[in-house]
């Protein structure tokens, strides 16, 4: 557990960066700290680890000062990531992940071995190991720095805005494989973003500042978005704010309809309803307009608009593919991508509404 | 070459004497250096002081530095280490720039997340902030090294000898081979000097060519 008891940061000349910050971080968990540009997140995130030290105020992991540890010893037992990953250019990628373990003083051989086996766990191929940074793309270099911050196995990981370099397509993968990451390593986790949606994918806690380095709000994200604490808040949070709660409400039971179904090459029934799922091994492929199909049909017949949600999904990804597919039923699928059957989005909203969620 | 034909073992002699001039106050120059512009960059008033001053000194014309060398370390005239503590001069001169902003460059993100691994002070400066302050090292060596080479050549004066006793004594007593020789063997030496520099820089920064 990492505690902030009322820590303020001034700088000489006045400019307050973070203004009595009392917050605690739990352990195991992912804690967001999120808000505009000039909110303290990052000055806070630095005082955990010393990079900062804080003007007034008390930060303790554990209930140990941090204040009254050696900076460098504290520093190599927690993970740090940093935007723009900061590799060491004249290293390798092995010999960077191996950093702190070396510095920790494992043998060579010790070190290379953790370093190759998190490269594997961060899902980079062991062909990378002897390139430079400069010769991988911006995602590759983000995963070497989480490698590199989780070498030496640290209970804490601290992340600085570390997915907002890349574009959106990786950052949704470095995202997931994050979460997957975290359910298998339960590290402490305190996450700096200034993306609402990202503090609130990821966060088991969100914690909102506001410029000046006050604390506005910290909550589930659930709660964030259920009850903002004032305007500021809110406007934060945006918009679709009922949209994005289902993000984090259970999946009510839903009935789950069964479909008639094509594989391709097949011809559709004279009595074939208006869309027809072609399913294929098992797999959704799209819908098909029966009275557009000439014959069978091939894949050129497809309707590819609908999005797939799985059984386990959050109400809003079961909405969404039920109000994405072109036959307004949307495809369910179990753990191995193979369907199930279908859902109504006005099923989904009764229940939602009823409070069943 | 008839002229170098009947004196090759006297040029050979002075040319030893000249890289040992030139190449010794480089290597003490560069020892200096490091921690001077070191504290340029670790202090920012400490900055234009340094650099200035520093660069201040090359602007002594090399024959008065010579003679003025007895005079500061009490050394008979005649010694050549008048000379190896001139050029040390030049070479602190021209690198503690160098070293500065070589240490300069080094990105802030970089130096950043080497604190935040863990490193203390002096083994950063070490792994991560020196190794990324070779190439700007290696450019302002290489300039240092050539202008060693040449400035050397002026000891003749003082009576120190090296390859500029051929310039000397080949214009005083006009002989033409004797005077090309020293103006190509300079040359050579200093393209020499320069090769090796760059060699032993590209040798420790494979990751610029990545």
């Amino acid at each position: 557990m990492i505690r902030f008891d009322d820590v303020t940061k001034e700088y000489p000349g006045g400019t307050v960066a973070v203004n009595g910050l009392s917050l605690t971080i739990p352990t195991g968990q992912i804690t967001a700290l999120v808000g505009p540009s000039g909110c303290g997140k990052t000055t806070s995130l630095r005082m955990i680890n010393r990079m900062i030290e804080p003007t007034r105020g008390l930060i303790s992991i554990d209930g140990k000062g941090v204040a009254d540890l050696d900076a460098a010893t504290l520093r190599r037992g927690i993970g740090y990531v940093i935007q723009h990953a900061g590799l060491f250019p004249h290293r390798t990628v092995l010999d960077n992940v191996a950093t702190v373990p070396r510095l920790l003083g494992w043998d060579r051989a010790k070190s290379r071995a953790a370093a190759q086996d998190w490269m594997e766990r961060v899902g980079l191929s062991a062909d990378l190991a002897d390139r430079y940074p400069s010769q991988l793309s911006g995602g590759q270099q983000q995963r070497v720095g989480v490698a590199r911050a989780l070498a030496a196995d640290p209970p804490i990981l601290l992340m600085d805005e570390p997915f907002s370099a890349v574009d959106p397509v990786v950052r949704q993968q470095l995202q997931s494989e994050l979460l997957r990451l975290q359910a298998e390593l339960h590290k402490t986790i305190v996450f700096v973003t200034h993306d609402i949606d990202e503090a609130l994918l990821l966060g088991n806690q969100v914690a909102v500042l506001r410029v000046g380095g006050i604390l506005a709000q910290v909550a589930r994200p659930a709660d964030l978005l259920a009850a903002p604490a004032d305007d500021f808040v809110a406007d934060f949070l945006g918009h679709d704010r009922g949209i994005r709660a289902l993000s984090f409400v259970g999946m009510p039971r839903l009935p789950l309809h069964p479909e008639l179904t094509l594989a391709l090459g097949e011809v559709p029934p004279a009595d074939a309803p208006d869309w027809m799922l072609v399913v294929e091994g098992g797999h959704p492929l799209g819908w098909v307009r029966t009275a557009g199909v000439q014959g069978a049909v091939d894949t050129s017949d497809l309707n590819r608009s609908g999005t797939v949600a799985s059984l386990t999904a959050s109400p809003r990804e079961v909405l969404d593919a039920a109000l994405s597919s072109p036959a307004r039923r949307g495809v369910l699928v179990d753990d191995a991508g193979e369907f199930v059957g279908t859902v109504r989005a006005s099923e989904l909203a009764t229940l939602l509404e009823a409070g069943q969620a | 070459m008839g002229w170098l034909s009947t004196h090759g073992g006297d040029v050979w002699t002075l040319l030893l004497q000249h890289v040992w001039l030139a190449a010794v106050p480089l290597v003490i120059g560069l020892l200096v250096a490091l921690p001077l512009g070191w504290a340029a960059r670790r202090w920012r008033a400490a900055y234009p002081i340094l650099v200035t001053t520093s660069g201040l000194l090359y602007t002594v014309p090399s024959l008065a530095l010579f003679i003025l060398m007895p005079l500061i370390l009490g050394t008979r005239i005649l010694d050549p280490i008048n000379v190896v503590a001139a050029m040390t001069v030049y070479t602190v001169a021209l690198l503690v720039r160098s070293v500065a902003d070589g240490l300069g460059a080094v990105p802030e993100d970089v130096r950043a997340a080497a604190t935040a691994m863990g490193y203390r002070g002096f083994r950063r400066l070490l792994a991560v902030d020196l190794p990324l302050a070779v190439p700007v090292l290696t450019a302002g060596l290489r300039v240092a090294a050539v202008s060693n080479v040449s400035i050397v050549s002026v000891a003749s004066l003082i009576g120190v000898a090296q390859l500029g006793n051929l310039l000397t004594d080949g214009y005083n007593r006009a002989i033409n081979g004797e005077l090309i020789t020293g103006i190509v063997a300079c040359l050579l030496l200093a393209l020499a000097f320069d090769w090796i520099i760059r060699g032993i820089g590209r040798a420790l920064t494979p990751w610029t060519r990545a």
